[in-house]
């Protein structure tokens, strides 16, 4: 299998910031909240991006920061793969009032913007991490409820499920077994970009300062920290936007390489 | 009854429903959830007398069903109740920035619907070319941005950089139509840029989509031109899908505003609900949300209108 130079790039990127998450403690050069410089020293030796509004080595708040961001990210999707497939294909094996009811209430949450809806949540909640990845899993769940189910439905007519409830095998057998081996493609491809919204979502509400609470450091919570600087031409609160854009592009050109290659399979579109 | 009044009818009714339910969500999302509103207003150190004095306030004690009725009712009379925070009426301070809010996407919608749709078409016309390429390359990196970061680069380099622009977008009853522009020209810069990927995109999907389809094929063969293959068999087609795919954005550009007049400390609805979403003042998030989600829900309808009126089949049924 030959991989296109476009999903190696991608792949390279999204492994090493996934390393550069996991392995933070031993490559950040400063501690997260540790005061080692004057407040917006340029770029030095010292200080590969220079230091942050109080003096903190940015090189190594974003790396810490890339830590949480990628980590709540990558929570929240799990958790809405997880609610928001079985519960679309449950609603596509079930059928009937079932999937009515689940159908018409993800139309309704889809009906009012996220942001907005999670705005209005966070109001009254405590805003911890726990949180945070619940109501963004959650209102995300949505989406990958929508595309589950649409692609079980398709899978739900076919013989082989028609033999496995002839059988009489049980829901979450059909689920399991017979549905989710053949829907995997179109999500994990799915799971590609859900990823990549997770990640800015939770960027838009640190910097609406209703995400990630300081000292904590995150992409978003960077960017708040530092805007004051951009005025006087300091370009502090930019280097999020570098991370973050790199970042989503790898993901994305690895999530094309995936949807291309199982729609090929399959003799599709192609 | 014709048929196209009826479905404009029954997604009407639709929209209506939603609206009620999108109320009660957003309603059941501030008080139902496990937090304690007035624990979370106060924080930990209240003591339980100015907690139970602020519930009763609330009208907490009221059961909860009593209290979305007498929201609803005050709302649906254009009294969205009183500001926690500094105890002013709602829809006094928000009339003034609902209209900010209006002029800011309205702008921005003005120059990136053309746009977006112009560029769609050349990306289309040369698919697979370099004007494609580009132009598919510079909207896939503006996909992946957040909105607030895109903001603050066009500040760093435009306005601060270059001084081109203002670096705030203040705005006041006592300027001219020509100073607010001005003032604004930056936020639109970055709203235009935001929605237009996605617009493109869709739209170039949307035509893409129409000129593969077997009737081009057949209009190609028996000799039309290009430009008659595309006046009259492609765009009557692609109507429905790119008008869609416009109202989705503006859509898109309501939520938007919300992050972008933070950045540029623009004087409209975002910053408000912002504002008192960490105040934790409930009385105007739940307004503004319910602002917010009707705007959506209405241009959501109007996206499907359209659509069923631009279907010809529809139209003219047998």
């Amino acid at each position: 299998m030959r991989i296109p130079l476009s999903a190696l790039i991608g792949l390279f990127f999204t492994i090493t910031y996934f390393l550069m998450a996991i392995l933070a403690p031993w490559i950040a050069p400063y501690g997260m909240a540790e005061v080692v410089g004057d407040v917006w020293e340029p770029s030095s030796a010292e200080h590969l991006l220079g230091t942050d509004t109080i003096g903190r080595d940015l090189l190594s708040r974003m790396i810490y920061g890339g830590r949480t961001t990628i980590f709540i990210a990558t929570m929240a999707t799990a958790l809405s793969f997880i609610t928001g497939s079985v519960l679309g294909f449950a609603a596509a094996v079930l059928g009937g009032w079932p999937d009515q009811l689940l159908s018409r209430f993800v139309d309704l949450i889809m009906s009012i913007p996220s942001l907005i809806f999670a705005l209005v949540v966070l109001s009254v909640m405590p805003v911890t991490v726990p949180v945070l990845i619940v109501v963004m899993g959650l209102l995300d769940s949505t989406r990958v409820y929508r595309l589950a189910r649409a692609v079980a439905v398709d899978i739900t007519v076919m013989d082989y499920v028609e033999a496995a409830r002839l059988r009489g095998e049980k829901l979450a057998w059909i689920i399991f077994r017979e549905v989710l081996p053949n829907a995997l493609s179109p999500l994990v491809a799915e799971m590609g970009l859900r990823f990549i919204f997770a990640v800015l979502f939770v960027s838009t509400l640190s910097f609406l300062g209703l995400g990630v609470q300081p000292p904590q450091a995150d992409w978003g919570g960077i960017v708040k920290e530092n805007k004051e600087g951009i005025v006087y031409g300091i370009g502090a609160a930019l280097y999020p936007a570098v991370a973050i854009a790199t970042l989503a592009i790898s993901v994305n050109l690895v999530a094309d390489w995936v949807l291309n290659r199982t729609t090929s399979l399959k003799g599709g579109r192609g | 009854m014709h048929p196209v009044l009826k479905l404009i009818t029954q997604r009407m009714a639709l929209g209506v429903v939603l609206l009620f339910a999108a109320s009660i969500l957003i309603f059941v999302g501030t008080t139902i959830l496990p937090g304690d509103v007035a624990q979370s207003i106060l924080g930990q150190s209240a003591t339980p007398q100015s907690l139970a004095n602020l519930r009763a306030e609330l009208g907490l004690n009221d059961p909860p069903v009593a209290r979305y009725f007498a929201w609803l009712g005050g709302v649906l009379q254009g009294d969205l109740g009183t500001a926690l925070t500094n105890g002013r009426d709602i829809a006094e301070s928000l009339g003034g920035r609902f209209a900010n809010t209006m002029f800011l996407a309205f702008w921005a919608a003005l120059i990136s619907v053309p746009l977006a749709i112009l560029l769609g078409l050349i990306a289309v016309r040369y698919r697979d070319r370099w004007p494609d390429k580009v132009i598919s390359g510079i909207t896939l990196t503006s996909i992946s941005i957040p909105e607030f970061l895109i903001g603050y680069v066009l500040m760093f380099f435009v306005a601060v950089k270059l001084g081109w622009a203002p670096s705030v977008a203040m705005i006041n009853d006592t300027m001219s139509l020509g100073q607010k522009l001005n003032a604004i020209a930056l936020p639109v810069a970055v709203l235009t840029l935001v929605v237009l990927a996605h617009m493109m995109r869709m739209t170039r999907a949307a035509i893409l989509n129409v000129m593969q389809s077997a009737y081009i094929e057949t209009a190609e063969l028996k000799g039309l031109s290009t430009f008659e293959v595309i006046r009259k068999h492609a765009f009557p087609n692609a109507i429905a899908p790119i008008v869609n795919v416009v109202m989705l954005n503006l859509a898109y550009l309501v939520v938007g505003v919300v992050v972008i007049e933070v950045v540029f400390t623009y004087p409209g609805m975002g910053q408000y609900l912002v504002d008192h979403v960490s105040k934790r003042d409930v009385p105007v998030v739940q307004a503004c949300g319910l602002i917010f989600a009707a705007v959506y829900i209405v241009l959501n309808m109007i996206a499907d209108i359209v659509s069923i009126l631009a279907n010809p089949r529809l139209r003219h049924p047998k």
